[in-house]
């Protein structure tokens, strides 16, 4: 599957908007924030933004695989769902 | 004896002995011994003076632990408020309780700074991790004070605190949808604190992970137990990423783990579990809500190398009743029996004391039981009641339990409507406020409904005014911009009209 680089960042932000931010004003959220840090999203919102993940790219994201260096904020998802789908 | 005084002997007894982990990095009882100096002696350079209340509104952190003591050690009462609470609750928790000190995350700046807007008792707001260049709007907010290196700092003046003063003050969802706020005395706090640390056998050589908030009575008393006993705890910021608080529970030698039905469950979801051997694992304690006996069960082929104890609480009393593990086979779900100097009895609905193998509403009584609610009377009179002897108040729990022949307890339900997911309480009343004033709401209806990993999902009936469409999504969100996350809907259901009682009232029995 090819996908461009823009891409992940794009459609991951948009969720996050979508569905964890009020008013939608995201303009304050850096591609590198933590996503804990700035209690955007909470600990069953992490389960929620790993299904979205997986629904959205297609594939499986393992135990091993959630932990903060791939999923705690933009920057880290891009670059995990890239890796992910490199590999696929 | 003061609460923060069991700390202080520990202090005395091993000043080296690692007190606190968190983040990587490691602080000794002298370490936290002299930030807590530190604070106390600035808060009371800024005027705080004893019974003054010092809120926090921290994730958990080293000044979420510094932050107790020092406020303690001025005189002060202690008042954790959790870190997803939004703008108008923060505000409404400020003002109810006229906190003099605010310690708040910069992370937290929005929220925070909106609540001070429409508040006036808080003097002073120390901001934990601001940047040097932050523009903090607020005259009242200051950088929070770096902790210095040398043993300096003294109070002016030792408070005559004794123990009958608050030591702290943990608001709770109430049923009329108003948070309540628990005041707890040095006396009820050291005597939970020892009970408990007593009869879950806690060592001095234990090493206690808490993933639970600090501002919940259950993870804060982690920390005070670990700091009586002078053991470790180990702080993880949330449970978050269940992974890597497994990899640190097996680095840092985690011999108690502590957690409520929710983190066992993701827990036992993971395929890797038995990746992360916990060799050291000595105890592992539940409550706020009860293990199902099938979680119980996987639990214990898990964690062979483990006890487990089923427990049950209250924030009013801090801690109920405790199952002692070799009873677990014999009586699954039970939740045991009063703790060490406590008496637990059931009434009817008169009042009257019942016997063994009866159903009605528990009574606790013991000097862990709360003095009251703040600023509530009348709450306080419906579960503060007259005791056996004259002038003593027993604490009547709302919650009805039924014993066996042999006096142990099995909960049966709740009086009021309070909802338990991820442990925590929720007011559907408090949810409803929230949902009714969200433009083009014109009526809601908030009950619990069963969920494998919550316990209890948060589900809101809604119907809306003429010509108005909204998503679930939209309504989820419009609540978690306005309460704790925990409360806000999961689920929500349209509905063209909800079901009435005679009198009008909104009929909630069928809602699911």
């Amino acid at each position: 599957m090819q996908v461009m680089q823009q891409d992940v960042k794009a459609r991951v932000r948009a969720y996050i908007v979508d569905n964890f931010i009020m008013g939608g004003s995201a303009d304050h959220l850096k591609d590198a924030d933590s996503f804990m840090e700035t209690h955007v999203v909470d600990s069953t919102g992490f389960l929620e933004l790993v299904t979205f993940i997986e629904e959205a790219y297609g594939f499986a994201v393992d135990d091993d695989e959630m932990v903060p260096e791939n999923l705690d904020s933009l920057d880290n998802i891009d670059a995990y769902v890239r890796r992910k789908l490199v590999a696929a | 004896m003061l609460l923060h005084q069991l700390f202080e002997a520990s202090v005395r007894r091993s000043p080296d002995k690692e007190a606190l982990v968190f983040d990587g990095a490691r602080f000794s009882y002298a370490d936290i011994e002299r930030r807590a100096n530190q604070l106390a002696a600035a808060l009371q350079q800024r005027g705080v003076q004893r019974g003054d209340r010092v809120a926090t509104f921290l994730d958990n952190s080293v000044e979420a632990v510094v932050g107790i003591y020092a406020a303690l050690k001025c005189g002060a009462v202690f008042m954790p408020i959790n870190p997803l609470t939004k703008r108008d609750k923060l505000a409404y928790l400020l003002n109810d309780s006229r906190a003099s000190v605010l310690i708040a995350h910069a992370a937290l700046k929005a929220e925070f700074e909106s609540a001070l807007g429409h508040n006036h008792s808080v003097h002073s707001c120390l901001v934990v991790g601001c940047r040097e260049d932050a523009v903090l709007v607020d005259k009242r907010c200051l950088p929070y004070p770096q902790p210095a290196a040398a043993h300096a700092a003294h109070l002016v003046a030792l408070p005559a605190t004794i123990d009958q003063d608050l030591a702290g003050i943990i608001y709770t969802s109430g049923s009329t949808g108003d948070a309540k706020g628990v005041m707890l005395t040095h006396l009820n706090m050291v005597s939970a604190a020892r009970s408990i640390s007593t009869y879950l056998e806690l060592q001095e050589d234990d090493r206690i992970v808490c993933v639970l908030p600090l501002a919940f009575d259950y993870g804060l008393y982690q920390v005070l137990m670990a700091f009586l006993v002078g053991a470790t705890v180990v702080l993880e910021r949330s449970f978050s990423f269940p992974v890597k608080v497994l990899e640190t529970m097996a680095r840092e030698r985690i011999t108690v783990f502590p957690g409520v039905p929710t983190v066992f469950s993701l827990l036992m979801n993971l395929k890797t579990l038995r990746d992360h051997p916990l060799l050291h694992l000595r105890k592992i304690t539940n409550t706020a809500a009860a293990l199902s006996e099938e979680h119980i069960r996987q639990l214990r082929g898990l964690f062979p190398q483990a006890q487990l104890y089923s427990m049950y609480g209250l924030t009013e009393c801090k801690r109920v009743t405790y199952l002692p593990p070799d009873q677990l086979d014999i009586r699954p779900t039970s939740v045991g029996r009063g703790m060490p100097n406590e008496e637990v009895w059931l009434v009817d609905e008169a009042g009257r004391r019942l016997p063994n193998g009866s159903t009605g509403e528990l009574v606790i009584r013991g000097s862990n039981v709360m003095r009251g609610y703040w600023d509530k009377p009348e709450q306080t009179a419906e579960r503060l009641k007259p005791g056996p002897i004259a002038g003593e108040m027993v604490l009547h729990s709302g919650d009805i339990f039924r014993t066996d022949a042999e006096g142990w307890l099995y909960f049966v339900a709740r009086k009021d409507d309070i909802i338990k997911s991820r442990g925590e309480k929720i007011s559907p009343r408090e949810v409803e406020n929230v949902l009714y004033g969200m433009p083009g709401v014109l009526e809601a209806a908030v009950v619990g409904v069963p969920d494998a990993v919550l316990g209890e999902a948060v589900k809101a009936f809604v119907t809306l005014k003429d010509g108005v469409e909204l998503s679930e999504r939209e309504v989820i969100k419009y609540c978690l911009s306005r309460l704790e996350n925990f409360m806000a809907p999961k689920f929500v259901s349209f509905v063209d009209e909800l079901p009435k009682t005679d009198t009008g009232k909104i009929k909630k029995t069928g809602l699911a």
